[in-house]
């Protein structure tokens, strides 16, 4: 991050799995470019290595879209997606950081992994976004997020495609906003205009 | 949650009484390996760690093993090795000896991987692969060439997906859980310890594999190796990293053209 940059900046996490990929296309679709926040997405996929997601992503918004590699530096207004098989970790404030160590919640990317590190260095900043999902990964790392002073929302599980993820995190409490999928992106845009009392 | 000063005092015990230096390995999954130790050895705080690590050396090895990553598979990624039976090995051929590296690779999958590819292309008997990683407990397994039955669906497919025309399963003996590969495929490999941290170069190579080992180290570090690599390649020769790892902000850069598509192979220029 450059040295003169607000440091109050939001660090918003998505994650989703099954039935998440329409909710997050809409969502970033309706990004203004200036949000002055850094996006991170996490999504549960097979082990494709072509990089279909940062394609997917970059025609639907003007955001810069960038699929993670080792070290890369934490801009704003971007949009960075988990690459397949690797856990997504923020290093610091700067940087992120790859592992490819074992699954978690059967999964690589886990969306656990990534909302705890991003709990972990952003605290209070972090704005943590669970979608849809047939798998309870995600749950403790929005939890963490929470603990850590952050802000929570869930796709509301009555209109989400596959409900099981969003319940599992509605189960464990304290969620700040249970929106259906086409608000999201309004109350996201809220929160990032928004500075950390 | 472990604290900053806990795993600082970790990592100064590890190096001041076992010479194992983590100080430049990144910190963020550093944190989760330590915490995770801390959860399947059920220490009831860190405090209980550092008494036994200080106190019972039997145990370093268990701890680093825990703390590296060691998941690895036989030809992951198929596309990359698919350029190396394609690109990589036409060339290497022309060598009246071939000699590879395969740096940080603990339990041998990919190690195993590289050697079909040379018996396919009719290389293995003018080639040694040179096995090695920090970790002495893991290299014990490439010697044996033992590998869970429950991966060979995964590794067949990939093998097919390099490229790979045989039946896989003609590479190994399935017994019980296990699956024993083929005597001559290890006949090749000379298996070592080297600490990518500590120790120097050892050899010139031709081929140099070190996939998914540079992530867990910061970007000193990182440079550090990269500049044993370069010591340690002869001109022309070929570097092999992660599928999200590059060299591109690192000292060597300049040295080394990628070759075509994308995939993480460079190639020494000067």
């Amino acid at each position: 991050m450059e040295k003169d940059a607000v440091d109050d900046f939001k660090v918003v996490v998505i994650g989703g799995s099954a039935g998440s990929l329409e909710v997050i296309l809409n969502i970033i679709h309706e990004l203004p470019v200036d949000t002055g926040a850094v996006f991170i997405i996490v999504v549960h996929r097979r082990n494709d290595k072509d990089s279909i997601l940062e394609h997917l992503f970059s025609v639907k918004t003007r955001l810069t879209v960038n699929e993670v590699e080792d070290k890369q530096p934490i801009t704003l207004n971007t949009i960075f997606i988990a690459p397949p098989d690797y856990h997504l970790l923020v290093e610091n404030e700067a940087g992120f950081s790859l592992d490819s160590s074992e699954r978690v919640n059967y999964s690589r990317p886990s969306i656990d992994v990534t909302f705890q590190s991003v709990a972990e260095v952003f605290g209070k900043r972090a704005v943590g976004v669970l979608l849809s999902g047939a798998n309870a990964d995600g749950a403790e790392g929005i939890e963490s997020i929470r603990n850590a002073g952050g802000y929570t929302i869930v796709q509301n599980p009555a209109t989400a495609e596959v409900s099981f993820m969003p319940l599992q995190a509605i189960n464990l409490g304290g969620i700040d906003a249970i929106l259906d999928a086409e608000h999201i992106a309004g109350h996201i845009r809220e929160r990032c205009a928004q500075r950390p009392n | 949650m472990l604290k900053e000063e806990e795993l600082d005092l970790l990592i100064s015990e590890l190096s001041d009484q076992y010479g194992y230096d983590f100080t430049n390995y990144a910190r963020a999954s550093l944190k989760r390996r330590v915490n995770r130790l801390l959860l399947i050895d059920r220490f009831p705080s860190f405090a209980e760690l550092i008494y036994r690590v200080k106190t019972d050396p039997a145990y370093l090895t268990h701890v680093v093993q825990e703390l590296t990553v060691n998941v690895t598979e036989m030809f992951r990624d198929p596309a990359l090795w698919k350029m190396i039976r394609e690109q990589v090995l036409p060339v290497l051929a022309t060598h009246p000896f071939i000699r590879v590296w395969h740096a940080g690779c603990s339990t041998g999958e990919e190690v195993y991987s590289m050697a079909i590819l040379l018996e396919e292309a009719n290389l293995l008997h003018k080639s040694l692969l040179y096995a090695t990683d920090l970790n002495p407990s893991v290299i014990e397994n490439i010697k044996k060439g033992i590998f869970p039955i429950s991966q060979m669906k995964e590794y067949s497919e990939n093998y097919i997906a390099s490229g790979g025309k045989k039946d896989f399963s003609q590479y190994y003996m399935a017994k019980y859980e296990w699956a024993k590969f083929d005597e001559r495929l290890k006949s090749k490999m000379i298996v070592a310890t080297h600490n990518l941290v500590s120790d120097r170069s050892f050899n010139e190579f031709q081929l140099i594999f070190c996939r998914n080992v540079l992530i867990y180290f910061d970007k000193t570090l990182q440079d550090n190796v990269l500049n044993l690599f370069d010591d340690s390649l002869e001109k022309l020769g070929y570097l092999v990293l992660g599928a999200k790892e590059n060299i591109r902000f690192s000292p060597i850069a300049k040295k080394y053209l990628q070759l075509q598509n994308r995939e993480k192979i460079w190639r020494k220029m000067q």
